[in-house]
């Protein structure tokens, strides 16, 4: 305890509370009212409605939810499968491999998401690799960018994995797979259920890659949500960024519970 | 956990994906080998487009190696005040983002009222969020016809309200700090449950005040995850364009924002390479600077252990005498 004047310490409570009720608590709060009103331009909104989520449930919304759920179920597998590889030969590595690997793999988190996204353009819009104009070029810019933190995470687990239960499984004469697949990936499983919610996550929320290079055919929510508010369209846009956050809230609430079961073996 | 070593097989819950996942390294087999299909994926997806990139931005239109998009495309005026524009907003909002991460930091640890564990929990669930979010919010908030304007014109009987910033630089400063403050108090609040209580006792018992304790004992210890976590938010300040796109503000255009427009509404590749390759200089350089920061500076027990123990063990001790 910093402050032993208790009338100090309450004023700098009051400060806290009004810096950080505005700041971070209302935002979220204000976007969910708005999602259920028709009108708002006093201190409070009025004319409760729930129409705005009736236009998510029938039309080209609920198609985008559905096109980023594909989106980011398939970036968060790919993005797993990858950084855990990596991850794990780079931890085989010496430390000048292993920092090499690291510089790499975190590129993707240096370069600004809309050069990523003009990079894929401009790469695959010519031979050899023409994907311009298809699914599998948002697939691949979604999974970029979120590769990069899976193998940060997994990196990370894999530090402060204890190396013992490897090296008893090995001297017990289990083979280098063996060990793998039954002692140091269930190990890391936590950490790869907590970096498939972080890949979700990111990717259900990515909009700047996205706005580079999705095909008409293949609109992500973010994209709709965009749309929505650039056309004025703020209170339909609200109860589009509840459904996303909501989907993102449950996918991640499930993955805990793995995490948590992972967790008590 | 503990129950895997001595029997593997019945208790171990069946791999995740046991065809997709890396194989072992096999005996005889170097270990840099299963580095390879990696790297083969990434050079695929990351470095040749990003290479791409860098020689349309230096191919002339005869197919001859040039620099003269970049004399023509760094002298225009639209260029440059998008480069002052990108720089003025990362730096507004980084300095803004480790005031307000400090003083949050601060309160959360040191002054810990009933509610403030949630609301470290809060800021957390932001980093799940997409960026957006928090400029739509803040549209309703602050907007010409949002929340606090309609309160001024209540109160007043004004026509118009005060509030008329969020097409200004400062609508994308403020949706920044909002967004990027977690990325300071997160590695603070990190690094001040490492600190020793004992030493704020001690500070204290010895007649130090709430403002000296800050200044000369949780400051320094705390300074390394501050310029970690400014200079991430500089760099993703830097990259920011959610939240500028959001805005919808024609005045505020960032070099993100120059490379879509250039690319997307004109189709002007040439342009938009340069500036893109001007921007990802720009933010791997400052990249570069944060990971040397953190890989010297990171704490003894707080990240990653990174070089092995033995060299942790000098840096803890070296790091403790010094303090």
């Amino acid at each position: 305890m910093l402050v032993h004047d208790r009338l100090t310490r309450r004023s700098i409570q009051t400060v806290f509370l009004l810096v950080f009720l505005p700041l971070f608590a209302l935002p979220l709060a204000v976007i969910l009212a708005a999602s259920l009103s028709t009108n708002w331009s006093g201190a409070l909104p009025s004319g409760f409605t729930l129409e705005h989520y009736a236009a998510v449930l029938n039309g080209p919304t609920l198609d985008a939810l559905r096109v980023s759920v594909v989106t980011a179920v398939i970036a968060s597998v790919c993005a797993l499968v990858a950084g855990t590889w990596a991850a794990l030969s780079a931890h085989s590595l010496g430390p000048r491999g292993r920092r090499v690997m690291d510089a790499l793999f975190m590129l993707p988190v240096a370069v600004p998401t809309v050069v990523v996204g003009l990079a894929l353009l401009v790469a695959f819009s010519s031979p050899p690799v023409l994907l311009n104009g298809t699914q599998m070029i948002v697939f691949i810019a979604h999974t970029v960018l979120v590769t990069a933190f899976a193998y940060q995470s997994v990196s990370a687990a894999l530090d402060r994995l204890d190396p013992v239960h490897a090296q008893v499984a090995a001297s017990l004469g289990a083979r280098p797979a063996r060990t793998l697949f039954l002692v140091r990936l269930p190990l890391l499983l936590p950490s790869l259920s907590g970096a498939a919610g972080l890949c979700f996550a990111l990717s259900m929320g990515e909009l700047s890659a996205t706005m580079m290079l999705y095909p008409p055919d293949w609109t992500p929510l973010p994209v709709r949500i965009f749309t929505a508010t650039d056309r004025g369209a703020l209170f339909t846009g609200s109860a589009f960024a509840v459904v996303l956050m909501a989907t993102t809230l449950l996918v991640m609430f499930a993955l805990s519970l793995v995490r948590t079961r992972a967790g008590h073996r | 956990m503990t129950a895997l070593a001595p029997h593997p097989a019945p208790r171990v819950p069946e791999p995740r994906r046991p065809a997709e996942g890396p194989p072992p390294p096999r005996r005889g087999l170097p270990a840099w080998v299963w580095a390879v299909p990696p790297v083969l994926a990434l050079a695929a997806v990351v470095l040749y487009p990003l290479g791409a990139v860098v020689a349309e931005s230096l191919t002339g239109p005869d197919g001859a190696a040039t620099t003269a998009h970049y004399a023509e495309v760094l002298a225009t005026e639209r260029f440059r005040d998008a480069l002052a524009t990108t720089v003025f907003v990362a730096v507004c909002a980084t300095a803004g983002c480790l005031v307000l991460g400090l003083g949050l930091a601060l309160v959360i640890a040191f002054v810990p009222f009933p509610g403030s564990r949630a609301a470290g929990r809060l800021v957390d669930t932001y980093l799940s969020f997409p960026s957006f979010l928090i400029t739509l919010a803040l549209l309703f908030l602050y907007g010409t016809v949002g929340v606090a304007n309609g309160i001024w014109t209540d109160v007043t009987g004004a026509d118009t309200g005060p509030f008329d910033f969020m097409a200004t630089p400062w609508g994308v400063i403020l949706a920044e700090i909002t967004f990027f403050t977690p990325f300071v108090l997160r590695p603070l609040l990190a690094a001040f449950t490492q600190l020793d209580t004992a030493q704020l006792e001690v500070a204290s018992s010895l007649g130090a005040r709430g403002g000296r304790i800050v200044r000369s004992v949780i400051l320094p210890e705390a300074f390394p995850a501050l310029v970690a976590g400014g200079a991430l938010v500089l760099v993703l300040s830097l990259n920011e364009f959610a939240i500028v796109l959001f805005t919808g503000a024609k005045d505020v255009v960032t070099l993100p924002m120059l490379v879509y427009s250039a690319a997307i509404l004109e189709a002007d590749y040439t342009t938009a390479c340069v500036v893109a390759t001007v921007n990802a200089a720009l933010s791997v350089c400052l990249y570069l600077l944060y990971r040397a920061a953190t890989s010297r500076l990171r704490g003894p027990a707080g990240g990653p252990r990174k070089h092995g123990t033995q060299k942790d063990g000098t840096q803890k001790g070296g790091r403790r005498a010094g303090a």
